[in-house]
């Protein structure tokens, strides 16, 4: 767990507001991810955590450079991505691979599922179409299918069936990190324990790099080995998944895994309530960017931005109570 | 709390197609009292939302039929009423929210105008009236500035002011019973917990009988106090939160509680998983529907349907194996392959 496989330094993605007037520069932009560090390292798995509208998916895409950031850069084993041209761009993307969240629109109705898995291998003209298929019927297999789906199309599997379809696409070119956006939420708790644990059976047998995103905290609890709380376009907490749960420093995090459900009718669980939703992030707050709604909030908070500051090895933390 | 204020029984509903029928909900029992809250949990496809759907009779014709039982509201079977005198209750005695409060809200029209609709509609009032009252509405439900927000659109709205919003709308009327479809399952945790606190304290101060539909078992033992549990359109268990936590009886009950993930599972364990998937509603179910991914069933699941019956006082099952003398005993393990 030592080897660094991603590193992002002060990544940030604005989106600018298109003013509706010609030829004018637009002045005001959404800073979706507004300068994130952080470091993957090989065979782990990485959670991002956090609400709607605070990055994640957008940081999902930063990674394999779907989108190019405004700032900053990802290394991918020691390569900047960004400076790269997008030749070597879509090779390095063969060996970071995504899963999304709604396997019904990832996947074209139109095809068969022996296309879907083989495309990878078209697009990058790897091997014959004998060996393509028996790719396919290799992969099919590998996430508890059978090779007799091949010659089918989306709509006749369901929900959890899509989803392994949607993972043996993204294993199809033995990538090293695989970016799951949300892979089980759209899934039934019955059929989202059994995606759950063909990632991490798959994890272990290809020794894959897993960068986790999703907002069930439980389901992250159990995937990841570290976690990363953003708000609002920044990380406000890392740590190892023991850390966060055990010992959450920032008040975010601490409010964050005070709302998770009751898991039994007769606990009594201490919850802090957030009041408000989430601020707009074209015009985030002065100062530290959760003042608005932390219950512990100073007068230094209103102005002065906390940095990430370290706490223990690893564990860090942008909050001025510490 | 002694007289049921709603009761179903052995109900049906079957949407037809050229080639098929699809038999949604198929024997449905369920009885909600006075101020309880009821939980209704399930997988997709379940029949849940028919299930409420039927209650509120806006289930559309054709292709959906409720095809048998009855639906018994304060006495009166629902079933048999007019399509008029079942607008009086839809909205005044019963009201819905659902789940996705974007698709719910119509985006031409101001917030303070479908409240202000709903409230007109079954109160004789003049229009500044009900003004007044949507506002007033509005600041129950926790949204600031009401008197600002009443002429907004709902895109101006976030996720979870809009289900306050539907929340306005559907108490608006002071229902006696209020039914909620995944009522936070497009929202995030935080919101979450701040609308299922709302609803907490609009049922007290209203006296308010609430169904939750869910599939959240999380939120079932937040806000419930009795549940059931469905499976391919039938009720498969149903009882008071404690007894299904403490003692579930159902095979289906016992897979769904394990496949909950829970702080007490560590890393290494591999997470107990239901196999299989729900079976195709299309084809006659001639035993137990759960009968293909049971890891105990017997030769007698696959040939006869088990009967509903009470296992205990308010504790209901549908499995062959609870009489009296031989209960299935519960075995470890039995859900992680």
């Amino acid at each position: 767990m030592t080897e660094t496989i991603i590193k992002a330094t002060n990544l940030k993605k604005h989106f600018p507001i298109l003013d509706p007037m010609p030829f004018k520069k637009s002045t005001q932009s959404v800073k979706a991810v507004d300068g994130v560090s952080f470091d993957v390292f090989k065979g782990e798995t990485l959670g991002i955590v956090g609400e709607s509208g605070c990055g994640k998916s957008t940081l999902a895409r930063l990674i394999n450079q779907l989108i190019s950031p405004t700032s900053g850069s990802v290394e991918f084993k020691g390569k900047d991505l960004a400076s790269l041209g997008i030749k070597e761009i879509r090779s390095a993307r063969k060996s970071i691979q995504m899963v999304f969240q709604n396997p019904d629109a990832s996947l074209d109705p139109r095809k068969t599922i022996e296309s879907l898995i083989a495309e990878p291998l078209v697009i990058h003209k790897i091997g014959t179409k004998e060996s393509r298929r028996k790719r396919v019927h290799e992969l099919l297999e590998i996430v508890g299918l059978s090779s007799y789906h091949a010659s089918r199309y989306p709509h006749e599997f369901s929900g959890g069936q899509k989803q392994r379809i949607n993972i043996a696409r993204a294993l199809t070119l033995n990538p090293d990190v695989i970016i799951c956006d949300e892979p089980v939420s759209a899934l039934d708790v019955s059929v989202q324990a059994q995606v759950i644990n063909l990632l991490k059976s798959l994890q272990k047998e290809f020794n894959l790099t897993y960068i986790f995103i999703s907002h069930d905290l439980n389901v992250v609890r159990y995937m990841c080995d570290r976690i990363a709380v953003m708000y609002l376009g920044k990380v406000v907490e890392t740590g190892t998944f023991q850390e966060i749960y055990e010992d959450p420093k920032h008040p975010y995090t601490k409010a964050l895994l005070s709302a998770i459900p009751k898991e039994n009718p007769f606990e009594q669980r201490e919850r802090i309530i957030l009041k408000g939703d989430v601020p707009s992030p074209v015009n985030p707050p002065t100062g530290c960017h959760f003042h608005k709604r932390c219950p512990f909030v100073m007068d230094i908070c209103k102005n002065t931005r906390p940095e990430l500051q370290e706490l223990n090895e690893g564990n860090k933390v942008s909050c001025h109570l510490y | 709390m002694s007289e049921n204020l709603l009761s179903i029984e052995d109900l049906d509903v079957e949407f037809r197609s050229s080639s098929s029928t699809v038999k949604a909900v198929n024997g449905v029992n369920l009885t909600l009292k006075k101020k309880e809250t009821l939980g209704i949990v399930g997988e997709s496809g379940s029949g849940k939302s028919v299930t409420a759907t039927a209650l509120m009779q806006l289930i559309p014709s054709p292709p959906g039929k409720i095809s048998n039982g009855k639906i018994l509201f304060n006495g009166i079977d629902l079933l048999t009423l007019s399509k008029k005198e079942m607008r009086s209750i839809r909205g005044n005695e019963i009201a819905m929210i659902f789940q996705d409060p974007m698709t719910s809200l119509n985006p031409v029209f101001t917030v303070g105008n479908q409240i202000i609709e709903a409230i007109r509609q079954h109160k004789k009032i003049s229009k500044k009236e009900a003004r007044l009252e949507a506002i007033a509405m509005l600041k129950t439900v926790g949204i600031p500035e009401p008197e600002k927000r009443i002429d907004m659109y709902p895109h101006e709205f976030s996720g979870g002011m809009r289900q306050r919003a539907m929340i306005a709308i559907a108490l608006s009327c002071n229902p006696k019973l209020l039914i909620a479809d995944e009522p936070t399952t497009a929202l995030d945790v935080t919101v979450q917990a701040q609308i299922l606190e709302l609803m907490k304290d609009l049922q007290q101060t209203n006296d308010t009988a609430i169904i939750m539909i869910t599939h959240d078992l999380g939120v079932v033992w937040e806000m419930c106090d009795n549940i059931i549990v469905m499976y391919a359109g039938t009720t498969v268990e149903s009882g008071s939160v404690e007894t299904i936590f403490k003692n579930p009886l159902h095979p289906y009950t016992w897979g769904l509680l394990e496949s909950q993930i829970t702080t007490d599972v560590q890393h290494n364990e591999k997470l107990p998983a239901i196999p299989g998937s729900p079976p195709d509603l299309r084809k006659p179910v001639l035993g137990c529907p759960f009968v293909d991914r049971c890891p105990y069933s017997e030769e007698v699941c696959h040939t006869k349907k088990p009967e509903y019956i009470e296992v205990e006082p308010g504790h209901f099952a549908a499995c062959h194996f609870q009489h009296e003398t031989s209960r299935l005993e519960k075995k470890e393990g039995m859900f992680v392959d």
